[in-house]
Parts: C-alpha cells; sequence; structure tokens
C-alpha cells in the first residue's frame, strides 16, 4: 500500500522533462522518503555476494535502503534475506557483522530462530490469544518478498511482484558474466576489506558521476597534475606505479573520451561506460609478465579462443539502478546505502579472481586504494564536490538542472537499448530518470 | 637512539604536518619509505587488503605535491590539524645500524569547514639515522575507527 504523498504524481512526471530534471529530486526530504519506498521498496536492489555465505548458517548484515536485513545462507543451502528485527518487540536480532550461526536469538526475551527467519523458539509461551501463531510467516524475521542471484551475485526485492532479475537486469547480465568469466576457475569471491566513505550529498550523485567521462579533467585536476609531475624513478613496490597511472589516465584529454570510449544505457536505469582502457592501457600493457602469466591461466583453463573473447569485453564501470556499480577490469563493486537526502555512504567490495596468479589481485588492491578508498588522492575530490552540489542547491538559483548533453545524437542499441555518440553524452543520467520516473508513478502493488 | 631524541623528532614530525608544511615533512622519510594507514584491525600486510592510504615513496611523492595543488577541491578551504604525540616507547632497537621501531599515541583533531573530527590511534615509526639526521623508513598509523564509516581522508596521519 502507499502511503499518502505530498507530491501528486503529475507532478512527480513534472519534474522530469527532456533534457533537465527539478532540483527539489536532489534536495526535498519528502521526495527521498518516497524514493525509499517507491524505489528501494521496489527494485531489485544488491544485497550481497554468494562467496560471503559460503556455507550454511553464514551470515552477514545488509541493507535494503535504509533498512536492516540479514543476508543468510540456510541450512539447506538455500540463501534467504531476513529483516533484522524480533517479531516479538522489534529488536535488531543479529548485531554482529557478519558470522556463522545454527540459530538466531534475540538478546531480550530469548526468542531464537531459524536461520531462514521462521520462529524456533518463544520462552513462556502461555497466555497468548487465540491469533497468536508462532508459524505465520508474518512473526518471523520476516522474509524479503523475493531473492535471486545472478552468478553469485545476490539480489532481493520487498515487492511480491515484478520482473524477474534477469528481466530485471536484461543485457547488463552481460557485465556480471565479464566480471565472473575472467576468473580462470570460472569463480570470484569477495577478499580484501571493505571501505566505508560517506558524503553530504543525495545517493543519485554517486552512481550518476560514475559513468561520467566529463568529469575527471575538473574534479580529478589535482591528483591528476600531481601525477603529471612524478618522477618514474622514485622507489615504487608496484602500488605507486599503478596509483599514478590511473591518475594520469584520468587525466586524458576531451578528444581521448569523445573517440574511443562510449557510454551505453539500458531500460531499468543500468548503464555502462565501455571501451575505455583496454587492458594494454590498464596493466601496463601485455607484456606485463603478471598479465602474461594471468592470460596463461586462463588459456589453460577456458582454451585460446575463448580466453580471446573474454578478454575483449572492455567495459569500465558498469552501473545497476538503483544501488550497485561495479568493474571487471580490476574487480571492483561498490554498493550505495542512502542515508538521507543530503547524507549517503557507499561500500566498496574487491573480488579475488580464483585461478589468477596471487599478483593480480594485489593490483586489484592498489588499484582499489587508489580509486575507491577513503584515503584516496582521487576519490577525496569527487566526495568534495558531491558536498558542493548539495552546497550549491541550496542556493536557490536555477530550479532545473541540465541533463540534456547527447539528446539529439544518441544512438539506438541493438540489445534494446541506446547510447551516447561518445562516452561524454548523459544519456545514462537521463536513462536513470526515466526508471525514477517509471517507479515514482507506478502504479502501487497492493 | 636515545628516546629523549626520538621523542623530540616525533613531536616536530607533528609540528610540520600541523603547519601543513607537507614537503617538509616528505624531507623527513628515506628514498625507499612508505607510509602505511591500515584498513583492518592487525593488519599484516597492504599488499592482501585495501589501506585507508598506503604509499610507496612514489605515490608518497604524488599525494604530497597534490595537496600544494590550488585546485584540489578537498582541501578548499584547507583544514587545519592539532596534534599530540604522547606515550612514546622505543619497540625495537637496533644499535648497530643506529634504528629505531617507536611506537606512540596520536591524537588529532581535525577542523574544516565548520566541521571538527577527532582522531585516535597509534603510530609506528622505523626511524634510521641518515644524512646527517635522523629519517623515517616507514611509518604506520593504526586508527581506532579505521573499518568504520569516514568522510575522505585527505591530511596525512
Amino acid at each position: 500500500m502507499r502511503e499518502a504523498s505530498v507530491y501528486t504524481e503529475d507532478e512527480l512526471s513534472a519534474s522530469v522533462e527532456e533534457g533537465r530534471v527539478h532540483r527539489r529530486l536532489y534536495t526535498d526530504p519528502a521526495i527521498f522518503e518516497l524514493e525509499m519506498e517507491r524505489i528501494f521498496g521496489v527494485a531489485w536492489v544488491y544485497v550481497g555476494h554468494e562467496s560471503q555465505i559460503r556455507n550454511p548458517g553464514d551470515y552477514l548484515q545488509t541493507q535494503i535502503g535504509r533498512k536492516p536485513l540479514v543476508l543468510v545462507r540456510h541450512s539447506d543451502g538455500k540463501i534467504h534475506v531476513i529483516h533484522n528485527q524480533c517479531a516479538h518487540r522489534g529488536v535488531k536480532v543479529v548485531n554482529a557483522e557478519q558470522g556463522n550461526a545454527g540459530e538466531f536469538r534475540c538478546c531480550y526475551h530469548g526468542w531464537t530462530y531459524h536461520t531462514d527467519g521462521r520462529i524456533k523458539n518463544v520462552p513462556l509461551q502461555n497466555g497468548y490469544p487465540a491469533g497468536f501463531d508462532p508459524q505465520d510467516p508474518r512473526t518471523a524475521m520476516v522474509a524479503a518478498a523475493r531473492v535471486a542471484s545472478y552468478r553469485g551475485f545476490v539480489f532481493a526485492s520487498l515487492a511480491a511482484d515484478g520482473p524477474s532479475l534477469t528481466e530485471f537486469l536484461g543485457h547488463l547480465t552481460t557485465s556480471f558474466d565479464d566480471m565472473v568469466d575472467r576468473a580462470p576457475d570460472g569463480e570470484i569471491e569477495v577478499a580484501g576489506g571493505i571501505f566505508k566513505h560517506a558524503y553530504d550529498g543525495n545517493w543519485k550523485l554517486y552512481l550518476e558521476n560514475l559513468c561520467d567521462a566529463a568529469h575527471p579533467l575538473f574534479v580529478h585536476q589535482s591528483s591528476i597534475e600531481a601525477a603529471q609531475k612524478q618522477a618514474d624513478d622514485s622507489f615504487s613496490d608496484g602500488s605507486g606505479e599503478i596509483a599514478v597511472r590511473q591518475m594520469r589516465q584520468n587525466g586524458a584529454p576531451y578528444s581521448f573520451w569523445e573517440s574511443q570510449v562510449g557510454i551505453w544505457a539500458y531500460p531499468n536505469g543500468h548503464s555502462y561506460l565501455g571501451d575505455y582502457h583496454d587492458d594494454a592501457k590498464l596493466v601496463a600493457a601485455l607484456q606485463d609478465p603478471v598479465f602474461r602469466d594471468y592470460i596463461a591461466a586462463l588459456e589453460a583453463k577456458q582454451g585460446r579462443e575463448r580466453t580471446r573473447q573474454i578478454l575483449e569485453v572492455r567495459r569500465w564501470n558498469t552501473n545497476v539502478y538503483p544501488n550497485l556499480s561495479f568493474m571487471s577490469q580490476f574487480q571492483q563493486l561498490r554498493v550505495v546505502h542512502p542515508i538521507s537526502v543530503d547524507r549517503t555512504v557507499v561500500y566498496t567490495y574487491n573480488f579475488r579472481l580464483k585461478g589468477a596468479p596471487e599478483q593480480m589481485f594485489r593490483n586489484t588492491i592498489s588499484f582499489a586504494n587508489i580509486v575507491n578508498g577513503t584515503g584516496s588522492p582521487v576519490l577525496t575530490d569527487d566526495l568534495a564536490v558531491y558536498g558542493r552540489i548539495g552546497a550549491g542547491m541550496s542556493s536557490g538559483g536555477a530550479e532545473w538542472l541540465q541533463i540534456g548533453r547527447g539528446t539529439t545524437t544518441d544512438l539506438p542499441d541493438a540489445h534494446g537499448g541506446r547510447r551516447g555518440i561518445n562516452s561524454t553524452s548523459e544519456v545514462y543520467i537521463r536513462n536513470m530518470f526515466d526508471a525514477w520516473l517509471g517507479y515514482m508513478t507506478r502504479p502501487a502493488v497492493a | 637512539m636515545q628516546i629523549a631524541e626520538v621523542e623530540r623528532f616525533l613531536v616536530e614530525e607533528a609540528r610540520l604536518l600541523d603547519e601543513g608544511r607537507y614537503e617538509s615533512w616528505l624531507d623527513l622519510f628515506t628514498a625507499d619509505a612508505w607510509y602505511w594507514v591500515p584498513l583492518a584491525r592487525d593488519q599484516a600486510s597492504p599488499f592482501d587488503t585495501i589501506s585507508l592510504m598506503y604509499d610507496d615513496r612514489r605515490l608518497l611523492e604524488t599525494r604530497v605535491r597534490r595537496l600544494g595543488n590550488p585546485n584540489i577541491h578537498a582541501q578548499l578551504p584547507a583544514s587545519r590539524t592539532s596534534r599530540i604525540v604522547a606515550n612514546v616507547t622505543i619497540e625495537e632497537s637496533e644499535p648497530a645500524a643506529d634504528a629505531t621501531v617507536v611506537r606512540s599515541k596520536l591524537m588529532m583533531l581535525e577542523s574544516r569547514a565548520d566541521k571538527q573530527r577527532m582522531f585516535g590511534g597509534t603510530c609506528r615509526h622505523r626511524l634510521v639515522r641518515a644524512d646527517g639526521g635522523i629519517r623515517i623508513a616507514w611509518k604506520r598509523v593504526d586508527l581506532i575507527n579505521s573499518e568504520g564509516v569516514l568522510d575522505g581522508l585527505v591530511v596525512p596521519f
């Protein structure tokens, strides 16, 4: 059931026009509350990876929007996502960030739950009225309506009805394939720690920025210039070399973004930036001995032709609306957690390619530190700019924000989407707002 | 190295950082030094786990150069910091090499754009004698909130 909104659907529809959106979509707390209900309360939301809950009883805390849930593998091996709330008096049952448990027990009065959320035992089970049924699935650590995985990536939806996960992902399943297929053993696992960085800005800004090819020259000017002046004979153990190369790459001129890089957008708000950073640029050229060892390991397991196919997929960031962004070439994944209209937390993860040389994962770590690190000379300028966006919008100047670049030159895509004529088109932002409008004005599911 | 000399060195290092004299701070490090702010508690290696900061000498030079760039948005306005270095103990002494590993506690207040943050943790320096003075061969700073949610970290610890 939908709650009464201060905005009518006509008003919401009128907030998104061709090539521009109203400022209030980033600043109004009432819009934010509606987004939590109508987007995060409905869409498939990424909640974790199967490698994080390998064994029966393994669990970890996760979130859908602002809601704390638990991702858990039940004793029968099946994956569940359950609300982290005791059915008795509302206590948050699971307190550890992750672990292994045979049951969940509430700290308050000792109600216990099976790891699929069903009540296992209620102490002092007497004197309850006839309507109390501990077998009622609504009297439980209530399960998310739907849970599904694609190649190890677990999503949950709080809506009972809607498209299947693969329908929702559409053509972007191929980006997940790219992420996994690069592992010689055909399997990846979360490893190496989680950055948790925060900024004073709206949650939508994060995904918008990750496919934005026009911002690095300005936002990252300080790290680009510092890296350009860096002497290459200063000592490096390899990590600084990767970092400096990445910072310099951010300084590529417009002509590079307009000739070698593309942006593709698909239904449900998803998009990817591609053909950027071919492997030769990214890993110190194919003569790099680590990458040669990696290719050899891939060819040994997958064959030469299949290896060629795998490595010729050259995607940079893939965004899965509303809360996920990932990047196959350095095995990075980011999850967006909205906190309030002007506060957002992002968790970032690394994946290990099983069967790849260990140095590949060391490169992943070095790349993560420079691209996603809370203390990164690159990321910290992005975070500062997100804060400046909120500050600017509070000025009450231009009511409409311009997202129209590329409107007249965008092209249809063979897989049911559309693409920019080059990477500087804002088609991916318009595409996210198309999805936004669909979620925000779609008839409510009872 | 005697503890009094080591303490004087650490206080001077903190002063350089508080005064934003990052290039002078960089000069304290040896040519193959590393500077590390781990993410995980008791993190064993900077190579298999991410770090809030992990700079080999090359990246440390780039980090310091960026701090002096006029377009560093994350430092407009610049942070002001106030550090207290205390509880200094010598953990390992290598008299033959005139080197020592010293442990200290750091309390740092940071004020920027009307927001104040407090950081606390443990520093370890490996100090060596070179170029007629004390130099840092490596420095590790373990913050007590390293694994928590953090806004961007720009000023070195």
